[in-house]
């Protein structure tokens, strides 16, 4: 099985002191909590440095960690004991401070036993008044096509699980789902009954998702509306165009106002993500200057700034003077 | 559920945010008392309701606000006020963020 380097999750050397550990398992903490990370595996990577937390803390725990390291069935990156191997750290009654306890991995649960590791779980995570699942909460990225249109994932999730002992352990289980169209930026979906198994006759809690949407090239996202950056020549910006345009629902023929500048933002109602109301499309226009790469080309340009007689820092100057 | 009913499709319900909550459904969906969510209400989690407390009416969008708070106080040890402050923090980081990456487009960072 993979062997977990718990100095390494916390980034710590293996001789550090017990204020050194405390304190960097802090600032993990805080990095990496779900609720203050954006990151898709916040919620696993928080559960790690937990686990890690836990192992290390206590000086006991640590020494056995630390032997079973050194040993010879930690090879690499992974940890194989022999078939018969019993760890024995005489490890009763040590309470679980802040650990979730059925989320630990294999790993700590073939080391500490998996009676300690579904210790003082209750009274970490509130009260379940009526024998209620536990509500599941992670997060799942899609890309903003899919947002668009709707997506199937098949997802593999660790379940809290009551056992027959009343043991917590964590199920492994594989859901196929299906994303409805028009799910925001940061919207959750929620599956009823997907969470976590009721106590005795209790009800399955839910599962909800995080959506979180992947960077797009071409579009940035705010909700439901898009933001689409237009590359135009002057001559298009000046005099006015019809230029085809792309949208998630397929090209569009966009009309620029003549007169318009860079920046300039047009939008393009409804077609954004769909939703009750649907959202836009923004368009800033982002005006590029062609180079002049002949002789006619540079005559022309000369021509131009002749003709204009256009001053793009007359504001500038104004300001300058009165300063 | 039988290994044989894993492959089927879930359908996955978005969750309506102008559907709203009760207090008692709140404190059910959190696992903490009413005391605690009049607390949350007071250090302005979320916006009070104009009503007594047993009529108050949360939304989608208040539930995982509290969800949150109660999640910073419990896992990093934070007091209402620290949490009030911290996600009143983060939202405004989302933002800015979110602006940030939308005038990259227009103006590339050298």
């Amino acid at each position: 099985m993979e062997f977990k380097d718990y100095y390494k999750v916390l980034g710590v050397s293996e001789d550090a002191g017990a204020d050194e550990v405390k304190r960097a398992y802090r600032k993990m903490a805080r990095k990496y909590h779900p609720d203050v990370s954006s990151e898709s595996d916040a919620e696993a990577r928080f559960k790690e440095v937990n686990e890690a937390y836990e192992a290390l803390k206590d000086p006991e725990k640590r020494q056995a960690y630390d032997e079973v390291r050194r040993s010879p069935f930690h090879q690499g990156g992974s940890f194989q004991p022999p078939p018969d191997w019993r760890f024995d750290a005489g490890f009763r009654g040590g309470g679980f401070t802040e650990a979730d306890a059925g989320q630990f991995s294999d790993f700590f649960r073939v080391l500490f036993g998996a009676e300690e590791a579904a210790g003082a779980h209750a009274a970490q995570r509130g009260p379940h008044f009526s024998g209620r699942g536990e509500d599941v909460h992670e997060r799942l990225r899609i890309t903003l096509p899919e947002a668009y249109a709707g997506a199937r994932r098949t997802l593999t999730l660790s379940v809290p699980e009551v056992g027959a002992q009343g043991q917590l352990t964590s199920q492994q289980r594989t859901l196929q789902v299906k994303v409805p169209a028009g799910v925001a930026s940061g919207q959750r979906v929620r599956l009823r009954g997907q969470g976590g198994a009721g106590a005795g006759k209790g009800p399955a809690g839910d599962l909800y998702l995080e959506i979180s949407i992947a960077p797009h090239p071409l579009f940035a996202i705010d909700g439901r509306d898009l933001t689409l950056t237009l590359p135009v020549a002057p001559w298009e910006a000046a005099l006015g165009a019809s230029v085809p345009t792309p949208t998630l629902g397929g090209r569009v023929t966009l009309k620029i106002p003549p007169g318009s500048q860079s920046g300039a933002r047009l939008r393009l109602r409804g077609r954004g993500l769909p939703g009750k109301p649907p959202g836009d499309q923004f368009v800033i226009l982002s005006i590029v200057t062609p180079p002049a790469e002949t002789a006619e080309q540079t005559d022309l340009y000369r021509r131009m700034a002749d003709s204009f007689q256009f001053d793009p820092r007359a504001a500038l100057k104004a300001e300058m003077n009165h300063g | 559920m039988a290994e044989g009913r894993m492959h089927r499709q879930i359908e996955a319900t978005l969750i309506d945010e102008t559907a709203t909550f009760t207090m008692r459904e709140v404190c059910e969906a959190c696992g903490v008392h009413a005391e605690r969510i009049v607390e949350i209400v007071e250090y302005g989690v979320v916006d009070p309701p104009s009503a007594p407390a047993s009529q108050w009416r949360f939304d989608a969008h208040a539930l995982h606000r509290i969800r949150r708070a109660l999640n910073l106080c419990q896992d990093l040890g934070l007091n209402l006020a620290g949490a009030s402050l911290a996600l009143d923090l983060l939202d405004e980081l989302g933002d800015l963020r979110a602006r940030v990456a939308q005038l990259s487009r227009l103006h590339p960072p050298r």
